[in-house]
């Protein structure tokens, strides 16, 4: 058996990376388009962890956890916005969300 | 912990079935991650999402990084998805989940994520010698005890992390205002 190499864990993270692009630029629902900014967040904690054990040092892990801080930051105002919006319009689809698109 | 007796730590836990384990969790981590975006009901996203966090989490324990694995299991799985959960229930459920679960174009979107996967296949295999093959040993035992060094200095020393630290926590404080504001009756 092969053993795992970076580009085994670049490749999982690659996955998950398109697998929230996907779940954002094609879903509805706010919810699920903010759960797949988290899927693509996650992706690039992967891919900076692996490195960190690529180069045999700390700085990736170090900055995977201050992701982690600007992903915890993100989906309380996101999901805050969401529900002021929802107290407002009664709706929570992104595709009716377009005041501002003219 | 001394690095001696690190290295001894390290060297006597000779590592199991590694590739099975690897396998096993990314296959769990992509499951998930197809789950969260085709499911119907926003719930069951979220509870996908939590095998995915969990299977990251698995993973980052196999890449020697035991500190943001509690991190990831804590922080996300722990605060960020009951977050998520109580704004699921909030918001009502029964309609969006009669209604369609994709915008109209879907299309382009589904195209447009195919052309960045290309993008990515591509990239692996022409640079394929940038990434080395060798994997480096962290010591496990005292990575949390690393971490902590780097961000809050040592011996009367800033760290190296300390300032970004500090801004860290200025725009936690930020969102929890931002989040407090947001969900106010009016705004």
């Amino acid at each position: 058996m092969v053993p795992i190499t970076t580009l085994h864990y670049l490749v999982v993270a690659a996955a998950l990376f398109v697998l929230g692009v996907i779940g954002v630029l094609t879903r509805r629902n706010v919810v699920i388009v903010l759960m797949s900014i988290e899927l693509i967040l996650n992706a690039v904690n992967l891919n900076l962890v692996a490195f960190s054990r690529m180069w045999g040092n700390l700085h990736g892990q170090l900055f995977a956890i201050f992701i982690v801080v600007d992903a915890a930051a993100e989906a309380a105002v996101g999901l805050g916005i969401l529900i002021a919006f929802f107290r407002n319009r009664e709706t929570i689809n992104v595709d009716e969300i377009d005041l501002l698109k003219w | 912990m001394n690095p001696v007796m690190n290295s001894a730590l390290n060297s006597g836990m000779a590592p199991v079935a590694t590739p099975f384990f690897f396998y096993m969790l990314a296959g769990l981590a992509v499951i998930g991650g197809v789950l969260v975006i085709t499911r119907r009901n926003a719930v069951h996203s979220a509870l996908a999402l939590i095998v995915t966090l969990l299977a990251v989490a698995g993973l980052y324990l196999m890449l020697y990084a035991p500190f943001v694995a509690g991190v990831q299991i804590i922080v996300y799985a722990g605060g960020i998805m009951v977050l998520f959960l109580f704004v699921i229930m909030l918001v009502n459920i029964e309609r969006s989940s009669k209604e369609r679960r994709f915008n109209r174009m879907w299309p382009v979107g589904l195209a447009a994520a195919c052309a960045l996967l290309a993008l990515f296949v591509s990239a692996f295999a022409k640079g394929k010698a940038l990434f080395p093959d060798r994997m480096m040993t962290l010591p496990e035992s005292s990575n949390t005890q690393q971490i902590a060094t780097m961000l809050y200095g040592e011996a009367g020393r800033m760290g190296q992390y300390t300032f970004a630290f500090e801004i860290a926590s200025l725009l936690l404080l930020v969102a929890i205002l931002g989040a407090v504001i947001m969900t106010k009756k009016k705004i």
